[in-house]
């Protein structure tokens, strides 16, 4: 995996990431099997989300925002397909995708500086989730670019705990998908 | 009927077909050694779970079945990695049980315990950890399914103690979609698209080869290449891994293309303008530098693996399907290239100026290494199986032997293991017990798994081994020469350290020696007479001999150095 996180700067300059979507049956090691091809062949992930798909026990839903240049797109999906686990591949690209994701963070505050949360919150989108005498924690559900601002804009606050889930994504609708 | 997880293994193998296990039993894997006793099927005990593996591997090469091999966990299951590896760089069919901890002991360091899935993830088709007796027959039938079909591969099938102990009521799947793999289509319908392409860059092409790789042994396609390549007259090429897939006595065949391939074939690939790769993988001991490998050249890939598909070299027409599906198709379509006069004349130039040549062996020895495979080819029945290690030895067998038919020669491509020899031609032997099966061997392969001839005479397994014993690591030592400025490390091994006659003698075996050309001929004789129990020479060669032609690691084909011999004038 790569060793920097997708902290992906909103407009980053050539669309190189690429977001599969991918079915597998929820079996144990699935996931191990995921990373390890991931992790032997080289290819990059710059995050991943799983879920169980469609309210269906059998299949679980991957979503892994790859990095197209660390190997050619159809290599990684050619060699993800081969995993006796993967049922389906949807490749999607950024523009054809409905992609959001969730940041969570925990501030210290003090009565100078809870107003100041509460501002950026505010301007920013993200919900009050959890309040005490000494720290808020703030959530965003948005677009990557999104999440992008609000991290950016929590920057000027000092001992932030953050936590981003990684992309989930699905086909934008109207659109085709490639198989 | 109620039957132990462990019955129920050894009856799904059977109904598999399974003939032969390949294994060595320990704690974990021990209450399936006690119906084998009750079962058909034939168990070789193996004295190193290695050569379990190998053995399987040579059995699956020689006879196209799957091989099987059985150990235990923790240590056994750690020691068959490596040919599982192999297995699986050369897409060997292969399953493979390991014993595994009690299901409640597993992740807590248990005695012999270890992570045999989680080990192998990356060098198998597929693996499962068994959770319940239920599914025991459903999971060996899917092992079967995924090593046999679509690109072949090693499966390992790891269960846990409790389970093999536990009971289930017995049941088997009937039909592919009872193995529930929602995942795993092998079958995929020609593209016709691409066919037709394909049959138009053939019309157009006038240096056509045929680079046959591994794929067309394992698509059974020998029958379809030969009638394709005879009808088109288009020369053949084929991999180390592919030997025995076109006849070597054929006027078309140029033999094997990469590292230490005939001149020919090397120079053909690279002048050629359409490369029709069936079943081949561009791999790096073929392509040498890839930028400069076969520069003008289209290529059509035909691969069952699409993953194939332009992760070396991009391809013109890929082709997703068994080999003999294409060159019928192929050959249906009357895909016939343009006339050939004029490449196969200059194919035959390159044919009469290099030939595969070596010194003249002198009567006292020592023995030249590729005289002594002429010698024992020249003497060995027809259909004779040939096995080898890894190094100086393999390649010479393969540029020394006539291979004119699938299966007969077993070895250690993509991996390049060390001491695959004689356990895989123990295999092979078992495979097939009507052929005779000949060892061709280096001394340091010999000594990583030579123990395996124990098992060998123990078992009634006559297999032949020829040890081309130069005292060092050939290969290694041939790099050094060349390479390393003449700065031998670590390669000198020493010709009676071992005492190769006498460690034979010790396994229940024959040996022999062979100094000079008239003991190499008496010796060959001699083990040709001996169908009882195995027989091993150590035949002395010369350790100054190096393997030509040799394109150096990374330089380009067109930068071919073939044997002194042939140096001066135009090269």
């Amino acid at each position: 995996m790569s060793p920097e996180p997708f902290l992906g700067q909103s407009d980053p300059a050539p669309v190189r990431h690429h977001i599969l979507s991918v079915l597998v049956e929820n079996k144990a090691g699935v996931l191990a099997r995921i990373a390890g091809l991931f992790a032997r062949r080289g290819f990059n992930i710059y995050s991943l989300a799983v879920a169980p798909a469609e309210g269906n026990a059998r299949f679980s839903r991957v979503t892994i925002v790859v990095d197209a240049q660390s190997a050619p797109l159809e290599q990684i999906v050619a060699q993800l397909d081969k995993l006796v686990n993967v049922v389906e591949i949807t490749d999607l690209a950024p523009q054809d995708a409905v992609e959001r994701e969730l940041l969570l963070a925990t501030l210290p505050v003090d009565s100078a500086t809870r107003a100041d949360v509460l501002e950026v919150a505010a301007h920013t989108g993200a919900s009050i989730v959890d309040v005490n005498a000494t720290s808020v924690t703030v959530m965003l559900a948005g677009t990557p670019g999104a999440c992008d601002r609000l991290e950016r804009a929590l920057e000027v606050f000092s001992d932030v705990a953050l936590q981003r889930t990684g992309r989930v994504a699905l086909p934008r609708l109207g659109q085709t998908a490639n198989a | 009927m109620q039957l132990t997880g462990a019955q129920a293994l050894i009856k799904s193998l059977e109904r598999e077909g399974v003939d032969t296990i390949f294994g060595l039993p320990g704690g974990a894997i021990l209450p399936v050694y006690d119906p084998i006793l009750d079962s058909s099927i034939r168990h070789i005990l193996v004295r190193h779970e290695q050569g379990a593996g190998h053995m399987a591997e040579g059995y699956a090469l020689a006879t196209g079945k799957p091989g099987v091999a059985m150990v235990t966990s923790g240590p056994g299951a750690t020691n068959i990695v490596t040919p599982i590896g192999n297995a699986h760089m050369d897409s060997t069919p292969l399953v493979v049980i390991t014993g595994q901890v009690a299901t409640a002991a597993i992740g807590s360091d248990a005695f012999q315990e270890c992570d045999i899935t989680g080990i192998t993830m990356g060098i198998t088709k597929h693996n499962f950890l068994i959770q319940s007796a239920h599914e025991i027959p459903r999971v060996v039938a899917s092992a079967f399914y995924l090593a046999t079909t679509g690109r072949p591969g090693p499966v390992l099938i790891d269960l846990p103690k409790d389970i093999s102990q536990s009971t289930m009521e017995w049941w088997y799947p009937e039909t592919i979609e009872e193995l529930d793999l929602p995942g795993y289509q092998p079958e995929i319908p020609l593209d016709n698209d691409a066919l037709a392409l394909a049959v138009e860059l053939i019309s157009r092409s006038e240096r056509p080869v045929l680079y046959v790789g591994g794929g067309t042994l394992k698509s059974r396609a020998s029958a379809e290449l030969l009638v394709f390549a005879e009808r088109t007259k288009m020369p053949v090429v084929t991999t180390l891994m592919a030997r025995g897939a076109f006849p070597d006595s054929h006027e078309q065949h140029l033999g094997m293309p990469g590292m230490h391939g005939m001149y020919s074939a090397v120079t053909a690939l690279q002048k050629s303008d359409l490369l029709i790769s069936l079943g081949a993988r561009f791999d790096d001991r073929v392509t040498g530098q890839l930028s400069s490998f076969a520069a003008d050249a289209k290529i059509i890939h035909v691969d069952i693996d699409r993953a194939e598909f332009n992760k070396v070299r991009r391809a013109d027409v890929a082709m997703q399907t068994n080999v003999a599906i294409a060159l019928r198709a192929l050959d249906e379509a009357r895909a016939t290239p343009q006339n050939l006069d004029v490449w196969w004349k200059e194919i035959r130039t390159w044919q009469e100026r290099y030939p595969l040549v070596y010194d003249e062996p002198s009567t006292d020895g020592p023995l030249r290494p590729q005289h002594v495979i002429e010698a024992i080819a020249r003497a060995a029945s027809p259909g004779t199986i040939v096995a080898a290690g890894v190094g100086q030895h393999q390649m010479w067998a393969s540029q020394y032997w006539q291979f004119e038919e699938p299966g007969t020669w077993v070895n250690s491509g993509g991996a390049g293991t060390m001491g695959f020899g004689v356990p895989a031609a123990i295999g092979a032997k078992v495979g097939r017990p009507d052929r005779t099966v000949w060892c061709i061997d280096g001394d340091g392969c010999f000594q990583m798994t030579a123990q395996e001839l124990v098992t060998a005479r123990s078992e009634g397994i006559p297999i032949k081994v020829a040890i081309l014993n130069n005292a060092y690591l050939g290969m290694v030592r041939q790099w050094q020469e060349m390479f390393y400025e003449e700065r031998y490390s670590e390669v000198y091994l020493s010709a009676d350290l071992p005492d190769y006659v006498k460690w034979a003698e010790a396994m229940g075996c024959v040996g022999l020696r062979a100094h000079t050309l008239e003991e190499m001929h008496a010796v060959i004789a001699q083990a040709n007479q001996i169908n009882d129990v195995p027989v091993v020479i150590d035949f002395r060669t010369d350790s100054s001999e190096k393997v030509f032609p040799m394109v150096a690691s990374g330089a380009s084909n067109d930068d071919i150095m073939v044997h002194p011999l042939l140096r001066g004038g135009a090269q």
